[in-house]
C-alpha cells in the first residue's frame, strides 16, 4: 500500500539531499519567505515542503500529476486536512504510550508491536471510513487511485485476519522451534512452527508418540533459566522481527501519506494568503527541457508580495525561443524583483506547484543557479572578484545543459572592461553549452555587445521609468542603455531630505 | 627437482627482522606496510627487509611472478589461502571449547576445509600451464601427497560424516521450564504467515528488528543437553563421528604450511600493484646488471604516492630515465612542488624493489643490482643533537661516504639547505668529487645549478611547468639543462572561468 501522492508510481525520497547550490537559492530567491508563508510555522510541514520545492522534478508527467492532485485540494480543503490528521495522531500516540520496540530481546519486541500494530489497525479503520464516503469528490489521478486502494485493501475480512494473528502470537501454550545441525553440531535454522491444534484426549492417547526426551531447567540454575530464554528468543526472533517490520510498514505508510500530504497542505496555506492579497495563481503550463520557452503575464515576485503584506506590481516576458535574458535599467527599477520572480516561478513549478502570475509557461530545466552580488567578504580572506569567481567555479562544478541561471549584478567587483570580459566570455560559455542566462547587469560594454550581436535567441528588457523620473518598476524589452539612472535615486534621496 | 621453498630456489637465508635504513626516506616503509597490512598473520615483512643478493635467485622469483599472472592460478591460491586460514583458526578455537559434542563438530569442519584446501589447489594446479621451477616443483609435491592413501582415505570419511549430519533434523518445544526434544514432524512456518498478512503495507527496504543473539560464540549448557538428546535421537551418526575424532589427530603436512606462508609474498606485493595497473600504469620485470651501471627505466613512477594518488582519484605523472656510457648521477633541479623528491625516492624505490626479485614501475627497465641503498633527506633539528644542522648533515653525509662501495647507490634529497648560498655550492661540490671518484650510482635533488658542469658522470634533470600555464606543475622531470623561470597568476584562470576552460567544464 502506498500513498503515490507526489509520484505516480514512486514513494517520494525523503532522505534526498538538497542540491549543493540550496544556500544560495535560499538566501537569493527569499525562499524562506515563500517556506514560512506555506508551513505557517509548522515546523513538519516546513521540512517537507523545503524538500520538495527544492528538489524539483524534471519530468512533465509528475508536474501534471501533482497540479491535479492541487486543484482536487484546493477544492476539498476540509477533507484532504481530515485526512492529514490521521497520520499526525499516529504519530502523536507513538510517541505517548509506546516504547516497546526498542527492547534488545525479541520477546519485547514482539510485546510492542503487537500494541502498536492494535493502535495502526484503528486508525486504518478510520481512513476506510474516510474513503468510503468522501472518494467521489475527488477528480484527479492520484487522489482515485489512492481512494481506491484504501478500499480494495483493508476489507472487513482482511481486519479480521489480522486480529487473529494478534491473539495468537502471544504464545500461551509454549513455543514450537524446529532445528538443525550446523558447522560444530550447533543448533541452527530456528525456524517458529505454527503448533497443532489440540487434538482430544481419546485421539491423544491411542495415536503413537513419536520418541522424544525432556528435561528441565532447575528453578535456581539462573544461568540455564537465561539460556533457556535465550532460545525462545531466537524461536521467536525472526516472528518479532516479521511483526516488527510489519508495523514498519504501516508506520512508514504513515510518515509517507504524512509527507506526501504535508506538501499539499502547504500549497493550500499559500493559496489561502494570495487569495486574502487578491494576488493570481496560476497553473503552468510546463514545456520540455531542450524547448526554449519562458512566457508570463502578471508575474510577479510572491516572496515581496507576502513580505509587504500587499498586491505588487507583475511583468509581461514574452521570452519563447530565447536563451539570453539581459535586464538592464535604472536602479530600484524593479529589476532584482523580476529576475527573482522568474527564479521562484521556475522552481514552483518544478515542484508542480501554481505559480504567482495570471499565465505562465516555461521549459523545464535541469536546475536553477543564481549568482548574485554579496558584500564585502568580512573574513577579509579573498577580494571580493575572488569571492564572486569561487562561488561561479562552484556553480561550474553542479550546472548541466539545460540549466537556468540568474546573475545579478555579477562580476562588478572590478573595472567595468575586466568586469565585462569575464561576464562575456562565462555568458558565451554558459550559452553555447544550452545554459538559459538571465543576467541583471549595470554593465553596458557587456549588456551591449550581445545586443550588438542582433542574436534571435536573446531578450533585452530594460527597469523603465516614466518620464520625470517616477519609477513604474515595470520592465519593458529595449535596448542597454548607458546610465541606469543612478542620478535619479541620488536626486530622489537628498530631495527627500532637504 | 625436489621442492624447497617458493621463495629461494636453494636453502634460505637468515631473514632480517629490522626495516633496512633507507626505507623511511624512500618511502618503502608505506609501501610495505599497506602490502602487508591485510596478511599480518604471515608474518611478511622479513621477506620484504631481505634482498636478495644474485641474478639467479632474483631470476627464480621473476618466473614464480610470472606464472601468478595467469588470474586463474591466483584464483586459486587466494582460494587455497583462505581455507588454510579457517583452518587455523578453527585449530585455535577448538581448544577453548568445553562439550566434546561440539569439539567433535568444529574437528570435523576443520578437516573437511583442510581437504578441500589442498585438493582443490591441486587440481586447479594441474591443470594450469606453470612455466616456473619453482611452482612446477611444488605441484609435482602436491600430486603425490594428493594421491596418497592418507589423504584419500581421510577425504572420505569427511564426506560420509557430513552427509550423515546433515540429514539430522529435529523440534524443541519450550514452554516453562521445561524442553522437550523430539524429529522434527514437519510443522509449517509461522513467521512466513504473520510476513504474509502484513505483506501489503511493504515500504522499501525494512528495518531488521533481528535481534543478534550470539550465535557464533559456542554453546551454553542447554544448548548441549539439546544436542545430547539429538544424538540419542540419531546413536549410529554420533557414535562414527566420535571413532573418527580419535583416530585423526594430526592431519596437516609442514610443507604444505610453509608454502601457504611464503606464497603470500608474491599475492600481496601482486595485490598492492593490480590497482594500479589498472589504472594504465605499467610494471615491469626489470633487466638485472650486476655490473653495467646504465640503468633505465621508461613510465616509472613513486610507488607510494601513485597509490595514494591512486586512491584519491587523481592521477599519476610518469618520468622516464636513463644512463649511458659514463654517466652516474641524476642532479634534479626546477620550481618546486614539481616532483623532484618523487622522481628521487621513485629511483630508490625501483632499484630497492629489484634486489626483491619483483615488478618494478615502468613499462621497461634496467637496474643495478646494488649492494646498498643510501639516503640522506632532510631533518628536523635535533633538540637533543648538540652538533648544528650544517655539522649533523656533514656528519650523516661522511657516514654514508664511508660506508659507500662504487655498488652502491646514494640518494641525496636538497642537502645544506640551512647554510648560506656559498657554503651550500663548496660543501656540495666536495661531496659531488668524492661521489664522482667513487663512481657510485647517484641521484642528488638541489637548487644549485653549479653542480651540474663539475663532470660528464653527471646529467642534469629538471621538473617542469606548463608554458601557457606557468602556475602548473607537470611533474615532468626531463632530462636538460636546468633553467629558472618565474611564475604568474591570472586570477580568473586560476578558477577555470574563463571560456575555453569554464566550455570544457560543463558537460556538453
Amino acid at each position: 500500500m502506498k500513498a503515490f501522492l507526489l509520484h505516480k508510481e514512486q514513494d517520494f525520497n525523503l532522505e534526498q539531499p538538497l542540491p549543493p547550490n540550496e544556500p544560495a537559492l535560499r538566501q537569493d530567491l527569499e525562499l524562506d519567505t515563500l517556506f514560512q508563508a506555506m508551513a505557517q510555522n509548522d515546523k513538519y510541514i516546513r521540512k517537507i515542503v523545503e524538500k520538495v520545492v527544492l528538489c524539483g522534478t524534471q519530468d512533465i508527467e509528475t508536474i501534471r500529476y501533482r497540479q491535479a492532485i492541487l486543484k482536487d485540494c484546493i477544492k476539498n480543503p476540509a477533507i484532504v486536512r481530515q485526512i492529514y490528521q490521521i497520520p499526525i495522531e499516529s504519530v502523536e500516540s507513538q510517541q505517548r504510550h509506546w516504547m516497546g520496540i526498542f527492547s534488545n530481546y525479541p520477546t519485547g519486541i514482539l510485546a510492542g508491536a503487537v500494541d502498536l500494530m492494535e493502535l495502526f489497525v484503528s486508525l486504518l479503520h478510520r481512513l476506510k471510513k474516510i474513503a468510503d464516503e468522501h472518494a467521489s469528490a475527488f477528480e484527479s489521478e492520484g487522489f482515485q487511485r489512492f481512494f481506491a486502494m484504501i478500499r480494495k485493501e483493508l476489507d472487513d475480512a482482511y481486519f479480521a485476519r489480522v486480529e487473529e494473528h494478534l491473539a495468537r502470537l502471544k504464545f500461551e501454550d509454549g513455543v514450537l522451534l524446529s532445528a538443525d545441525l550446523g558447522d560444530g553440531n550447533e543448533g541452527r535454522n530456528y525456524v517458529l512452527r505454527k503448533s497443532p491444534e489440540k487434538q482430544p484426549w481419546l485421539k491423544r492417547i491411542f495415536s503413537q508418540h513419536p520418541a522424544s526426551y525432556t528435561f528441565y531447567i532447575h528453578p535456581r540454575d539462573d544461568a540455564g533459566g537465561r539460556a533457556l530464554e535465550d532460545l525462545r528468543n531466537r524461536g521467536i526472533n525472526l516472528v518479532a522481527n516479521a511483526l516488527g517490520q510489519s508495523t514498519d510498514h504501516v508506520d512508514s505508510f504513515f510518515k509517507l501519506l504524512r509527507a506526501e500530504l504535508a506538501f499539499y497542505i502547504g500549497c493550500l496555506n499559500l493559496s489561502e494568503q494570495l487569495a486574502q492579497l487578491d494576488e493570481p495563481i496560476a497553473f503552468p503550463d510546463p514545456a520540455g527541457m531542450d524547448e526554449r520557452r519562458f512566457t508570463a503575464a502578471g508575474l510577479y515576485d510572491v516572496c515581496l508580495a507576502l513580505t509587504m503584506n500587499q498586491k505588487v506590481v507583475g511583468n509581461e516576458i514574452n521570452g519563447d525561443g530565447k536563451e539570453l535574458f539581459i535586464i538592464t535599467g535604472a536602479n530600484q527599477g524593479g529589476k532584482s524583483t523580476a529576475l527573482r520572480s522568474v527564479g521562484l516561478a521556475q522552481l514552483m513549478m518544478q515542484a508542480g506547484m501554481f505559480v504567482p502570475a495570471q499565465t505562465f509557461s516555461a521549459n523545464l530545466c535541469s536546475g536553477i543557479f543564481t549568482h548574485y552580488k554579496r558584500k564585502e567578504d568580512a573574513s577579509m580572506k579573498s577580494g571580493k572578484l575572488d569571492e564572486e569567481l569561487k562561488r561561479m567555479s562552484e556553480i561550474a562544478d553542479l550546472i548541466t545543459p539545460n540549466a537556468v541561471i540568474l546573475f545579478n549584478e555579477s562580476f562588478a567587483a572590478t573595472n567595468e572592461r575586466e568586469g565585462s570580459e569575464i561576464a562575456r566570455q562565462i555568458t558565451r560559455a554558459l550559452l553555447e553549452r544550452r545554459v538559459k542566462v538571465f543576467f541583471v547587469t549595470h554593465q553596458y560594454d557587456f549588456a551591449h555587445s550581445f545586443y550588438a550581436q542582433k542574436r534571435k535567441t536573446a531578450l533585452f528588457l530594460r527597469a523603465g521609468r516614466q518620464t520625470g523620473g517616477t519609477r513604474n518598476f515595470k520592465l519593458s524589452e529595449g535596448e542597454p542603455l548607458q546610465t541606469s539612472y543612478g542620478e535619479d535615486l541620488y536626486q530622489k534621496v537628498f530631495q527627500t531630505k532637504s | 627437482m625436489t621442492f624447497h621453498s617458493i621463495l629461494f630456489e636453494t636453502g634460505t637465508p637468515d631473514l632480517n627482522v629490522d626495516e633496512p635504513a633507507c626505507f623511511a626516506d624512500l618511502n618503502l616503509d608505506q609501501v610495505v606496510n599497506r602490502i602487508t597490512a591485510a596478511k599480518q598473520e604471515y608474518n611478511l615483512k622479513p621477506f620484504f627487509y631481505t634482498p636478495l643478493r644474485s641474478a639467479a635467485a632474483i631470476e627464480y622469483r621473476h618466473a614464480v611472478l610470472r606464472d601468478l599472472e595467469n588470474p586463474a592460478l591466483t584464483a586459486a591460491i587466494e582460494s587455497f589461502a583462505e581455507k588454510m586460514a579457517s583452518v587455523r583458526r578453527y585449530l585455535d578455537m577448538i581448544k577453548k571449547l568445553h562439550f566434546r559434542l561440539h569439539q567433535q563438530g568444529w574437528f570435523l569442519k576443520m578437516v573437511d576445509v583442510y581437504c578441500a584446501a589442498v585438493a582443490n589447489l591441486a587440481q586447479a594446479l594441474e591443470q594450469l600451464q606453470l612455466e616456473s621451477s619453482g611452482l612446477t616443483a611444488f605441484r609435482a609435491y602436491l600430486a603425490a601427497y594428493v594421491r596418497s592413501e592418507g589423504f584419500t582415505t581421510l577425504q572420505a570419511e569427511v564426506q560420509q560424516l557430513k552427509a550423515a549430519l546433515s540429514s539430522v533434523k529435529y523440534s524443541v518445544v519450550i514452554k516453562s521450564n521445561a524442553v522437550q526434544v523430539q524429529k522434527y514432524a514437519g510443522e509449517p512456518d509461522y513467521s512466513i504467515e504473520v510476513l504474509d498478512t502484513f505483506e501489503k503495507f511493504k515500504q522499501g527496504a525494512p528495518k531488521d528488528y533481528r535481534v543478534k543473539l550470539n550465535e557464533a560464540s559456542g554453546m551454553n549448557h542447554v544448548e548441549a543437553q539439546i544436542l545430547s538428546c539429538v544424538a540419542k535421537l540419531y546413536p549410529e551418526i554420533f557414535a562414527s563421528l566420535n571413532h573418527f575424532c580419535t583416530r585423526r589427530g594430526s592431519f596437516l603436512d609442514e610443507t604444505i604450511r610453509t608454502f601457504d606462508r611464503e606464497i603470500q609474498f608474491y599475492v600481496a606485493y601482486m595485490a598492492y600493484i593490480a590497482d594500479l595497473k589498472q589504472l594504465g600504469l605499467a610494471f615491469c620485470y626489470p633487466e638485472i646488471s650486476v655490473e653495467d651501471k646504465a640503468v633505465f627505466d621508461m613510465q616509472g613512477f613513486d610507488l607510494a604516492l601513485a597509490h595514494k594518488r591512486a586512491a584519491e582519484g587523481e592521477t599519476v605523472v610518469c618520468n622516464d630515465f636513463y644512463l649511458q656510457d659514463q654517466e652516474r648521477i641524476f642532479i634534479v633541479s626546477g620550481p618546486n612542488q614539481g616532483g623532484k623528491t618523487t622522481f628521487a625516492r621513485a629511483f630508490g624505490q625501483m632499484h630497492y624493489l629489484a634486489s626483491l626479485g619483483c615488478p618494478v614501475p615502468g613499462a621497461q627497465a634496467r637496474l643495478f643490482l646494488c649492494d646498498s641503498i643510501f639516503t640522506h633527506f632532510e631533518k628536523e633539528e635535533n633538540i637533543k643533537n648538540l652538533r648544528g644542522k650544517l655539522q649533523d648533515d656533514l656528519v650523516r653525509i661522511a657516514e654514508i661516504l664511508d660506508h659507500a662501495t662504487p655498488n652502491s647507490l646514494i640518494i641525496m634529497n636538497e642537502i645544506f639547505t640551512s647554510t648560506t648560498l656559498k657554503d651550500a655550492v663548496f660543501l656540495s661540490q666536495k661531496i659531488m668529487e668524492r661521489i664522482i671518484q667513487l663512481d657510485a650510482l647517484c641521484v642528488c635533488v638541489t637548487f644549485l645549478d653549479e653542480l651540474i658542469s663539475m663532470s660528464d658522470k653527471i646529467v642534469s634533470m629538471v621538473s617542469t611547468v606548463y608554458p601557457e600555464d606557468p602556475t602548473r606543475r607537470t611533474f615532468k622531470i626531463l632530462r636538460r639543462p636546468a633553467d629558472g623561470l618565474a611564475y604568474a597568476l591570472s586570477i580568473a584562470e586560476k578558477y577555470r572561468l574563463t571560456y575555453a576552460s569554464l566550455k570544457e567544464r560543463i558537460p556538453a
